[in-house]
């Protein structure tokens, strides 16, 4: 009996509370004060995983600038679902400009705040994966050059959904789009082409860059903390599965994220100055056909033939992320406890 | 002129103005759904509630909890067979809840704060006799007490108890826990009659508006085995029931124990505690078709009782008995090959089956018997009106925990009688399935193992083989719960909503679901651990 652990609870830190947790220990999200900073009402489509996200990004960064905060917006879904003038669900102070330019628009807030002696007030810059890594993609880099005071976020949806679902720069290889169709013997998106904007962030040797997905909250609420806690061009890049665009049933968003966390399809992990500093590691592995076959854009896979060449590619992907980013721990055990 | 800035026209609204709970087809609504471990428990117990106050160290709160049910926890929390830990949706994830042992620790507890229960309700002024003073007859007459009812208790012994004390070695049920037990539901103002054995009902009966009878299998059956002079043959309830007297049975060196149940391993496990040095088991099939439990038959053999499979008894002497070696059949039937086998053997205990001398009902009008059980209806009424039987003499699986609850049961059921009304049948929840859960949330963690006396010192003394928790073991184990189909506020639907459309209504109060901006997502019924959130279609509106 000796070296039991008393502390345990049913549910561990994965859950967002839990009724026996002080307060202080559960997530920020568990709080019935919280800022709520993307309101009801909006116009997200049902199970919208950037709505989520950026709800859970915006309401830590809230709690850890006391509420002192500013947000720019690129064009995108994020934008047009929360805002159809005069109606807004921001509360936050918001600002949309461009697609293309607002990790400028930031910068310039930022500055502007310098100019003023409001150094308590903090910036944060946002968009989708089309404004971020396409078309915002030069104004974005200069912010990261200059190492401007702002933390940018991108919520990877992997391609524009606003509009239709176009491909991105950020959509996986082999997935369905409208402008990478499943015609004759081309499957879905190429393979070998697209951005891998967290690792082009890194070279830019800013002071912060982390990957996070709506499947893990307690993880993406810490790593905002710590980005506000810091100065500087901050970049955040957060997985939110899109039920329209990938085809998934709306209950099924924080699922499908988890899966594609752990396939070893999306690396969880925080870079400092260039470097990654820390990973998430998988906690219960799957094959990659497992978080592939929850979603339409992927059925041409599937049926009417399934396709080992591609998932096997799929899988190859897979593996050389585990293999960069050692997202596999070989531990005996996979508590992750709550001390008193 | 407008006050309003350059290209702005209207009045800045909020999209709380936007009530997107007309997009919704389908609705979540928060269930409590029925977990296994409630479904598996024969004396009617709901373990998950009580496990949810003992993961807040609300142990006292827990205990009333159970006391609702069952006036035995320290006793079930000991002898029970636990059918709610073989259910235990956590057993296919890791390890079942030790609901057992968490229950045995509030019983205990209970004892040793002094807790106690009251009656709240009226006097009813009716009074109902209760024959045997066993795990039904006293349940019946607690519960008949806490409904207001006068209750009587009849029991030929000369302590109560029934086989709690004459039939469970005081190793597995110490007699001190038993008495606090019995004293406690005794102290509500049950009034017993001990060494009052009842043989002609009718007669008693004169007086009492409803009757139970809770008798129990207290016959051990005999079988036809040639013995010769001198053999010393014994049936295991007697020798159980001597041991417990503290009059103990010479056995000898040597005893050969037949029969293959629970009450063969007692009956095996106390000989040697009697002085035996060589317990022998012969039971005619195999283990995996033994209806001994296993943790019993694995205690016995821990302890160094030796188990004669495929065998039967065909013949006793003085000093050995002739075993003959069994096959089994095609169905799993045992049957004989021609080959013998002699064994030493001092005493010879029949562990064969118990049975119930019906004599007491046989003689009613209107009572049926159905092959050594009283046949009655569902609410355990015999034929006779207002004659009520239960326990191990209406054909139920005889042990004390399905004792309990037909003690429930039965009074439940008299007191429909005495008001006249039947009682009302509300229909079970739905299932709490092992599919319905979330386990991602869930940490693994392996169940906590009551601490056992060791093999060796346990053969020679009746003091208890498994050890108690202790406070925060029991906290432990009972934070293990899954809570299966019943929220525990986690916190993760009022997360998880990416319409902000679930409001948190406090601690204990749990969350309530904002229907004006609920789209219908799914993702807090697809992300709650417990599985407690249905989906439910809306209907189209006319």
């Amino acid at each position: 009996m000796n070296g039991q652990r008393t502390f345990f609870y049913q549910v561990g830190t994965f859950a967002v509370g839990n009724r026996l947790l002080d307060p202080a220990m559960r997530a920020g999200q568990a709080d019935p004060d919280r800022a709520n900073a993307l309101t009801s009402g909006h116009r997200a489509c049902q199970g919208c995983g950037e709505a989520l996200g950026a709800r859970y990004v915006l309401d830590a960064a809230m709690r850890a600038t006391g509420g002192k905060l500013v947000v720019v917006n690129a064009t995108g879904c994020l934008e047009v679902f929360s805002t159809p003038y005069p109606e807004t669900s921001w509360r936050v102070p918001w600002l949309h400009s461009l697609f293309g330019n607002a990790p400028a628009v930031a910068a310039g807030a930022a500055a502007t705040l310098r100019a003023q002696g409001r150094d308590d007030v903090r910036v944060i810059g946002q968009g989708g994966d089309g404004g971020t890594v396409d078309i915002g993609f030069g104004c974005l880099s200069g912010m990261f050059e200059r190492n401007d005071d702002v933390l940018f976020v991108c919520y990877d949806n992997e391609a524009y959904m606003n509009t239709g679902v176009q491909r991105s720069g950020a959509t996986p290889p082999a997935a369905r789009t409208a402008t990478t169709p499943v015609v004759g013997d081309r499957s879905g998106n190429r393979f070998g082409q697209g951005k891998d904007l967290p690792v082009i962030a890194m070279a830019h040797r800013i002071p912060y860059v982390a990957t996070a997905t709506v499947a893990d909250l307690r993880d993406l609420e810490a790593k905002v903390a710590h980005a506000m806690s810091l100065h500087g061009a901050r970049y955040l890049h957060v997985l939110v599965p899109c039920p329209l665009g990938w085809g998934t049933a709306s209950g099924d968003t924080v699922r499908v994220a988890r899966l594609a966390v752990e396939s070893g399809l999306f690396p969880v992990f925080e870079a400092e100055h260039g470097e990654v500093t820390a990973v998430r590691p998988i906690r219960r592995r799957v094959p990659v056909a497992d978080y592939l076959r929850l979603q339409t854009r992927y059925r041409h896979l599937f049926t009417p033939t399934r396709c080992d060449d591609v998932l096997d590619a799929i899988g190859a992907v897979a593996e050389d992320n585990i293999r960069r980013y050692g997202l596999i721990e070989h531990r005996d055990v996979e508590h992750r406890e709550v001390s008193p | 002129m407008t006050d309003k800035p350059f290209a702005i026209t209207l009045d800045i609204g909020s999209s709380l103005a936007n009530h997107t709970g007309s997009w919704r087809v389908e609705r979540p609504v928060y269930v409590n759904r029925r977990p296994p471990c409630a479904d598996a428990c024969p004396a009617g117990e709901d373990p998950l509630r009580w496990l949810y106050q003992a993961e807040e160290r609300g142990y006292e709160a827990a205990w009333r909890e159970i006391m609702a049910v069952n006036p035995f926890p320290a006793v079930i929390g000991r002898v029970c067979y636990h059918p709610c830990e073989s259910a235990c949706n956590r057993g296919q994830l890791d390890e079942a809840v030790g609901i057992n042992a968490v229950e045995r620790f509030l019983g205990d507890e209970a004892i040793r704060q002094g807790w106690t229960v009251t009656s709240s309700a009226l006097p009813t002024g009716r009074h109902v006799l209760v024959i045997g003073a066993g795990p039904a007859g006293l349940s019946a007459a607690y519960h008949l007490r806490l409904l207001g009812h006068d209750v009587t208790v009849r029991d030929g012994g000369d302590q109560p108890g029934g086989m709690m004390r004459y039939g469970i070695p005081a190793y597995r049920l110490p007699r001190d826990v038993l008495d606090t037990e019995i004293a406690r539901i005794v102290s509500l103002g049950v009034r017993l009659e001990r060494q009052h054995t009842v043989s002609d009902l009718r007669a008693e009966a004169a007086g009492f508006d409803a009757v139970f009878v809770a008798v129990g299998a207290q016959l051990g059956r005999r079988i036809d085995i040639p013995a010769g002079d001198g053999a010393r043959v014994l049936d295991a309830v007697t020798m159980l029931h001597d041991v417990a007297d503290g009059q103990p049975p010479l056995l000898g060196r040597r005893v050969v124990v037949y029969g293959g149940g629970n009450t063969a391993m007692d009956a095996a496990r106390s000989a040697r505690r009697i002085g035996a040095t060589d317990a022998l088991v012969v039971y005619r099939r195999t283990r995996d078709r033994m209806p001994a439990h296993e943790v019993d038959l694995t205690q016995a053999l821990d302890e160094g009782i030796t188990v004669h499979w495929l065998s039967t008894l065909t013949r006793i002497d003085g000093d050995r008995v002739r075993v003959e070696r069994m096959r089994l059949d095609d169905t799993g039937f045992p049957q004989p090959t021609g080959e013998y086998e002699d064994l030493s053997a001092d005493a010879v205990v029949l562990a064969v089956g118990q049975e119930a001398d019906l004599s007491l009902l046989a003689a009613l009008d209107g009572v049926e018997l159905d092959g050594g059980n009283v046949r009655v209806g569902p609410d355990l009424m015999t034929g006779q009106p207002g004659i009520f039987a239960g326990g191990d003499i209406v054909g139920a699986e005889q042990t004390v925990t399905n004792a309990i609850g037909q003690g429930r049961r039965a009074a439940q059921a008299i007191d429909a009688y005495l008001a006249g009304s039947p009682a009302p049948a509300t229909p079970p929840a739905a299932p709490a399935t092992f599919e319905r859960l979330n386990t991602w949330y869930y940490c693994d963690a392996p169940a906590t193992v009551a601490p056992r006396l060791a093999a060796a010192r346990r053969v020679s003394t009746f003091d208890e083989v498994v050890g108690g928790l202790d406070e925060s073991t029991a906290l432990f184990e009972a934070r293990r719960c899954l809570s299966c189909g019943n929220c525990f506020e986690c916190d993760n639907c009022y997360g998880v909503c990416p319409d902000n459309a679930i409001r948190k209504l406090g601690p204990g109060l749990g969350f309530e679901i904002d229907y004006d901006y609920c789209k219908g997502c799914g993702l807090c019924a697809a992300e709650c651990p417990a599985g407690a959130i249905d989906l439910v279609p809306e209907q189209a509106r006319q």
